[in-house]
């Protein structure tokens, strides 16, 4: 046997001519457009919330308290300013709304993505991708208002089945029984409005599992479950848990729906059947209406921990799906 | 007697599907779950279980035990399967449910305020609790269409060109752009709107569509960059390479080649960006506010919207307005639904003329040799 020796690769030089050398200035800037506006957006709220955070330091977080003085402004400016504001309730809110939302989306997701992708009848599969598709695009103002005129009926009876049965653990008692604008029901709505979401970033992932995998598992004996088990929810694992994450950014940074499913409370609270909640997003519409000038910059320093949460949440998820996506 | 052996024509040979379920069985399935659906609606009637959701989960459960009782005479490998298809199939059913029941009650409930004036009046004589065949949404949707204008004008060109930058420049730079544009996917629509409030709107010293339309371009830009890339991956190599074999450079390759190709599909970037932001409701409600009457002028002040326009309807609260708030619902989804079939309407078309000229240019030049 001779071996054949490969021939080392030319080396291959480029030279770009004048109009491709402006071509590709021209294109970059572009393409470096998104990551500017990112930059501007972080530091204009950074600079606009910054004598907030100068005043309440760590406190805008933790406090409890959302206090305007708006009638220093309009009249007596020798006297101190007494506002105050914090948002700590409504971080925790928004956190229980979506971790509601999540646990009640992420399996529904799951069970979606695989029915559409491994069981639905081939004739309806197209449809129901469309579908899918369409879902993801139904303004969330209209999940709020379905979820206001239509779900919350049901919603309410199941809360009160939860408190009925489960009331002596402390996440499922009240102190009212009047379960219509509680953290429970915000989240089933948030839940829905996530799941096409999740659904549709999940079925795009399961759908590139190679076909030879699955086959290889029928052809050694397996059943569906088997390959779906063994080959599609590994391969498709951290496509799932990116587009849990993208649903989840979405569900923290949440507005209207949230708006018109709850009361704003400023209070800590971890009773999910309560008439008592919020989240920040839907606190900054609230409060904007009618906000004096220090008080925007402190709903611009909200809009800003707001933005930081969901960034990193969103951060993580493109990053897991840049690390997965397999390379044509 | 000569022969002539037909070569069998590739493309209509079909292969055949022992194990494709048969009609008679499915026909069985169907039935099979028309009779539970009876049972669950006799179990509604008798115990505790009520209403809709009642009715669904006694349908689930019906479905359930038939699965566990007959599974019983299966082998474990096979029962298993059969108990996941049974949950898969149910998760299935309650993550479809919401969706359906969106249309259907928008649908029910918004039809009353629907008259042949609706889309062409405006709410300026008109109070919100007067009766349904008065006034109507026309200014919102001329005022949404302008924000949305304004929006692809600002967007379409970055998308396409951060699209062009990932796929025939990919510089250095590649992996950070892809990355922040998936991060911007997720900046809520809250922030987007105080950002452009801080900005736009304090530096102009008033409301307006302008700002408006420019905090829906923020939150379009990551969709119509993202759409815009998958689509310019499509385009095959080969083009480009017979572009440069023919002598052209880089930017003639990409502006005269590449870009005619996938038309279509950029097209479609631009309506499912459109589509994913006509009805986001909180920046407008920090940057545009609402109207009652026809404005034309983007930069004259506030401009009204059929998300802003349903918001304040609904928030009126009054029966005839939250009337409103639905009618206006069914011209948003029905908006976004026409979007969306646009979109797939010229991908589809894009899509197959690419697949078909492709594949016709390599037979025609393999027939040819």
């Amino acid at each position: 046997m001779t071996t054949v020796e490969t021939p080392a690769p030319r080396e291959m030089t480029v030279i770009y001519s004048r109009a491709d050398r402006v071509f590709r200035g021209i294109v970059t800037a572009g393409a470096l457009t998104s990551l500017i506006l990112l930059g501007l957006i972080a530091s204009f709220l950074v600079y606009r919330s910054s004598g907030i955070f100068r005043e309440f330091g760590l406190k805008f977080i933790t406090g409890t308290e959302w206090f305007s003085d708006s009638f220093r402004e309009v009249g007596d400016e020798a006297r101190p300013d007494s506002s105050v504001f914090s948002i700590g309730p409504m971080i925790v809110g928004s956190v229980v709304v979506a971790t509601i939302a999540m646990l009640i989306a992420v399996p529904l997701s799951i069970g979606g993505a695989l029915y559409i992708e491994f069981y639905a009848p081939r004739s309806i599969y197209r449809v129901l991708v469309a579908m899918l598709d369409l879902a993801a695009a139904i303004p969330s103002l209209i999940f709020g208002l379905w979820g206001i005129e239509i779900f919350t009926a049901f919603g309410v009876r199941w809360a009160t089945f939860l408190n009925d049965r489960l009331g002596f653990l402390p996440i499922f008692s009240v102190e009212f029984e009047n379960f219509g604008r509680s953290p429970f029901v915000a989240g089933c709505v948030l839940a829905s409005l996530v799941v096409p979401i999740t659904t549709s970033v999940a079925r795009e992932v399961y759908s590139r599992t190679p076909r030879d995998l699955i086959d290889t598992c029928y052809a050694l004996g397996g059943s569906k479950w088997g390959a779906i088990r063994s080959v599609v929810m590994p391969y498709g694992r951290s496509g799932v848990i990116a587009g849990a994450m993208l649903g989840l950014g979405r569900a923290l940074g949440e507005t209207v729906a949230i708006y018109l499913m709850l009361n704003l409370v400023f209070k800590y609270s971890y009773q999910i059947l309560d008439s008592t909640g919020g989240n920040v997003a839907s606190m900054i519409a609230l409060k904007f209406g009618e906000a004096t000038d220090r008080e925007i910059s402190a709903l611009i320093a909200a809009g800003l921990v707001l933005f930081i949460i969901t960034l990193i949440v969103n951060m993580v998820a493109s990053n897991i799906v840049q690390r997965t996506t397999p390379r044509s | 007697m000569s022969t002539v052996v037909q070569s069998p024509d590739q493309s209509k040979v079909e292969p055949q599907r022992p194990w494709a379920v048969k009609r008679v069985v499915r026909a069985t399935n169907g039935l099979r779950l028309a009779v539970f659906a009876v049972i669950a609606a006799g179990i509604t009637l008798v115990t505790p279980l009520a209403n809709a959701d009642g009715w669904a989960l006694a349908f689930l459960l019906v479905n359930l035990a038939w699965t566990l009782a007959t599974a019983a005479r299966l082998g474990a490998k096979e029962r298993r399967d059969a108990i996941v298809r049974v949950v898969v199939s149910s998760l299935a059913f309650l993550a479809f449910v919401p969706w359906l029941s969106i249309f259907v009650s928008t649908a029910l409930k918004g039809y009353k305020g629907l008259y042949p004036g609706y889309l062409f009046n405006d709410m300026r004589i008109t109070s919100y609790d007067d009766e349904l065949t008065f006034g109507g949404v026309g200014h919102a949707v001329v005022g949404s269409l302008i924000m949305v204008a304004i929006a692809t004008i600002l967007t379409l060109p970055l998308g396409i060109l951060s699209g062009i930058y990932l796929t025939e420049i990919r510089g250095r730079l590649t992996f950070l752009v892809r990355f922040i544009v998936q991060s911007m996917a997720g900046v809520p629509s809250v922030v987007a709107g105080l950002f452009i409030f801080a900005t736009v709107v304090q530096s102009m010293g008033r409301y307006s569509g302008l700002a408006g339309g420019v905090a829906l371009a923020v939150l379009m830009l990551p969709t119509v960059s993202r759409t815009a890339e998958e689509v310019l991956k499509l385009v095959p190599d080969d083009l480009r390479s017979a572009g440069y074999a023919l002598g052209a450079r880089q930017w003639r390759t990409a502006l005269m080649v590449v870009l005619p190709t996938v038309r279509a599909g950029l097209t479609t970037a631009a309506i499912l960006g459109v589509a994913r932001v006509i009805g986001e409701t909180a920046p407008l409600l920090l940057t545009s506010l609402n109207t009652n009457g026809f404005v034309w002028n983007p930069i004259g002040g506030t401009l009204g919207s059929l998300p802003t326009y349903i918001f304040a309807m609904f928030m009126y609260g009054s029966e005839y307005s939250v009337a409103r708030a639905w009618s206006g619902s069914i011209v948003l989804l029905a908006l976004v639904l026409f979007f969306f079939l646009l979109a797939r309407r010229l991908g589809g078309r894009n899509e197959r003329r690419t697949r078909v000229g492709v594949g016709k240019a390599a037979s025609t030049s393999a027939g040819t040799k």
